[in-house]
């Protein structure tokens, strides 16, 4: 089943080809009015947009908030506890309040799979997923996809690496769409406790051993190793991750010259990620986080802003 | 109480192998003629012509939620539910606030089922004390109260530990009782909101492996298998928990299984929509352990088909998939889903249908005939069912008169329909 309606961004399945070429396109453009002195055009004038959070997050928070701005919407910030019924308010009766109060679009971010698409059936306003449970978060993967764009031209036939915890990340379920909608060849790494079975079986390729790939690899992706991972017993420590698949400057020596190494943040220096690597200038880290404002404004736009032109066509 | 003279039907009892076109007559409250034509003055007459007679249906388990979620069910809604669905008789599992664990609360229950109509009420007691693992309830004690409890379970959960289970097959022999295992090994489906496959993949649902039920089939069988004691599996979900139960029975080992109308109907593909009303544990399987348990269900490997009937209030069914409850009713569609799964996919014939809504269970739970299952014969109790197999039925939950809505066929057009129920000798309804 496609997710998400004509209205909502739910995951990346949802959109063409054609599409994420539309949005990386007017990305580009938007990029170019946050090196203005005044960053701001007046596409989402009049829309107002509530970012609905209810995880803790700093980084896609404030991404969307400015991406919003600049597009001249106003925004809303709304960060609720994520409790059951018998603790506060429920999911939908948050929505259906927000939705009272006139908003145009819903940027949620909740720790339970599949609550923006829950949400999207009971509003009418367009509901942009910020990150789902372990599901998935399209827009990091967008931004990811321009990163690369940017860099490379085409990621087609291109080789990405994802490495780590592969199970419980909607980084990497999201950018398993994007990159294979867009040619890449994947290459899905970590311990065999943090890939699902399930993807050996639908025939993309896995490796355990980082060494033994990382020389093939135009783009290294990590993923964030939490570190309940470890009490859950899914890992038997930190050190023992980090000996086998952080990126450290032993590691990169075995990669190509070019090699782009990228990471959605935050990363946790000295874990898969060593201090050193983070900082060295193939690192995109930075640029990824820069290009998420453009990303987003392209996104915004893509749900708010031509709706709004459909519908005065209609008139 | 009046005469009630059913006039042209098919008269199926498994009880006693008829199957035969005939006219059947209910007077005191008991089926007292059954002829090929019968012509009785007086009697209130049901035309039968393209409909079924069978002996009232065994549901072996139900959730009632009394005591302590009245909200969701009642004893008394739960057993007109029960009879709304064709079941005369109905088992209810003894997961309530406090739990079934020991004499007064059954035979509270028991009181409280002797009032106004229903369906017959039987509790399940719990294997331990408040359903912890730890201790074992009085199981004897319940035995000899006046809910004369036979089955014991620690439904929703599992008993986790394999000498307590080993110790409750063995007890329960004093009485020939009967052991339910709801088999999920929780260390193995941790917090898992749906079948792990590719689907909760996809969907980034964590996932409860199909083996967390099947270690837990395998051990309960060796430990029925080793005692000697009555084993029941509970409404199972995977095709290799049902390979483990066919090799069993075949090897003489005492075990019966059951499985629920939804487990026959749906897949974890019906979970893509993300209704929580496809939330159910165990889960609903992939498209090869569905067909392994119709297939199980025709050859009579699986012998019953229970509801699982697990009411839940709809707000909390309506909150994100993690946090909504597990289960689903199910008292209302099960012959319907169940006839439209088997019956119309050429898997079984009706016969066999109404042999697992009623012989099935019967025995599984070890019922003398005079609790459940005297069958249709001059003499036995009026407690009957007509069905009409060629009628659809368009689902409407909220007509139902289970108190609760969380049902995964709403709007869904099936076939098989029950058309009246006769319980005590009585039209119900009327």
């Amino acid at each position: 089943m496609t997710r998400g309606g004509e209205k909502d961004l739910i995951d990346i399945d949802q959109l063409s080809r054609e599409e994420i070429d539309w949005i990386i396109q007017t990305a580009r453009s938007f990029e170019e009015v946050s090196r203005r002195a005044v960053k701001k055009v007046p596409a989402l004038r009049g829309k107002t947009v509530v970012n609905l959070f209810y995880e803790p997050s700093t980084r896609t928070r404030m991404s969307f908030e400015l991406a919003a701005k600049r597009l001249s919407a106003d925004v809303l910030n709304f960060t609720a506890s994520s409790s059951s019924v018998a603790k506060g308010e429920s999911l939908k009766d948050t929505a259906l309040t927000l939705q009272a109060m006139g908003l145009d679009a819903l940027v949620v971010r909740h720790p339970v799979s599949g609550a923006p698409e829950m949400i999207s059936r009971w509003i009418d306003a367009s509901v942009i997923n910020a990150g789902d449970g372990m599901h998935a978060h399209p827009t990091q993967a967008l931004l990811d996809l321009y990163t690369l764009h940017k860099e490379l031209g085409s990621i087609e036939g291109k080789t990405v690496a994802l490495v780590g915890d592969i199970l419980h990340s909607r980084v990497a379920r999201s950018n398993i769409q994007a990159m294979t909608k867009m040619g890449a060849r994947l290459i899905l790494v970590g311990p065999p406790t943090l890939i699902p079975r399930e993807v050996e079986e639908s025939g993309l390729e896995v490796s355990y051993s980082f060494d033994r790939v990382i020389g093939e690899c135009d783009v290294i992706y990590l993923l964030r190793l939490q570190r309940e991972r470890q009490r859950e017993g899914l890992i038997p420590s930190l050190a023992e991750y980090a000996r086998f698949y952080q990126l450290n400057r032993e590691r990169l020596e075995k990669a190509r010259q070019e090699v782009i190494v990228m990471h959605p943040g935050p990363i946790n220096r000295g874990v898969e990620i060593s201090a050193e690597v983070a900082d060295l200038p193939r690192s995109y880290l930075l640029d990824q986080v820069t290009n998420g404002v453009a990303v987003r404004m392209a996104v915004l736009f893509k749900f708010l802003g031509r709706r709004e032109t459909e519908a005065e066509g209609e008139r | 109480m009046g005469k009630i003279l059913i006039k042209g039907a098919r008269i199926i009892c498994p009880f006693s192998g008829r199957d035969q076109v005939g006219d059947l007559l209910v007077e005191k409250g008991r089926v007292t003629k059954i002829a090929d034509e019968l012509d009785i003055s007086g009697a209130r007459v049901v035309d039968g012509k393209g409909k079924c007679v069978s002996p009232g249906f065994l549901d072996m388990h139900v959730h009632l939620r009394e005591p302590g979620r009245e909200d969701e069910e009642t004893i008394a809604s739960g057993r007109m539910a029960a009879l709304r669905g064709g079941f005369t008789a109905i088992c209810c599992m003894p997961n309530t606030q406090p739990p079934v664990d020991n004499p007064t609360v059954v035979e509270e229950i028991m009181k409280k089922a002797s009032i106004g109509e229903g369906a017959d009420v039987f509790p399940v007691g719990a294997i331990t004390l408040g359903m912890e693992g730890k201790t074992l309830a009085e199981l004897g004690s319940m035995h000899a109260s006046a809910g004369r409890v036979r089955a014991f379970s620690e439904d929703g959960w599992g008993l986790q530990d394999a000498g307590l289970m080993r110790r409750a097959l063995e007890y329960v022999k004093m009485f020939d009782g009967v052991i339910i295992s709801h088999c999920e090994d929780r260390s193995l489906s941790a917090e898992g909101q749906m079948h792990e496959g590719m689907r909760s993949f996809q969907l980034g649902l964590r996932g409860n492996p199909s083996v967390s039920e099947e270690v837990m089939v395998a051990r309960d069988i060796l430990l029925a298998e080793y005692t000697g004691g009555r084993l029941h599996l509970a409404h199972l979900s995977s095709a290799r928990s049902v390979e483990m139960l066919r090799e069993a029975r075949a090897r003489g080992v005492r075990v019966t299984a059951e499985v629920t109308p939804h487990h026959l109907f749906f897949t974890d593909e019906d979970v893509d929509g993300l209704d929580t009303n496809f939330k159910v544990n165990p889960p609903l399987r992939g498209r090869a352990d569905r067909d392994a348990l119709r297939k199980a269900l025709a050859e009579g490997v699986i012998s019953v088909i229970a509801s699982d009937h697990a009411p839940h209030s709809l707000e909390e069914k309506e909150q994100e998939f993690d946090y909504a409850p597990s289960g689903v009713i199910g008292m209302e569609t099960a012959f319907a889903a169940a006839y439209t799964a088997m019956v119309k996919t050429g898997l079984m014939n009706l016969y066999q249908l109404v042999e697992r809504f009623t012989v099935g269970p019967a025995q599984a739970m070890g019922f003398f005939p005079e609790e459940y299952g005297e069958g249709i014969r001059e003499g036995a109790r009026a407690d009957l069912v007509i069905l009409d197999p060629d009628a659809q039925v368009v689902v409407d939950a909220f007509n139902f008169a289970s108190k609760s809505r969380n049902c995964p066929f709403q709007g869904m057009e099936l076939e098989g329909k029950i058309v009246q129920v006769i319980k005590n000798g009585r039209l119900v309804g009327e």
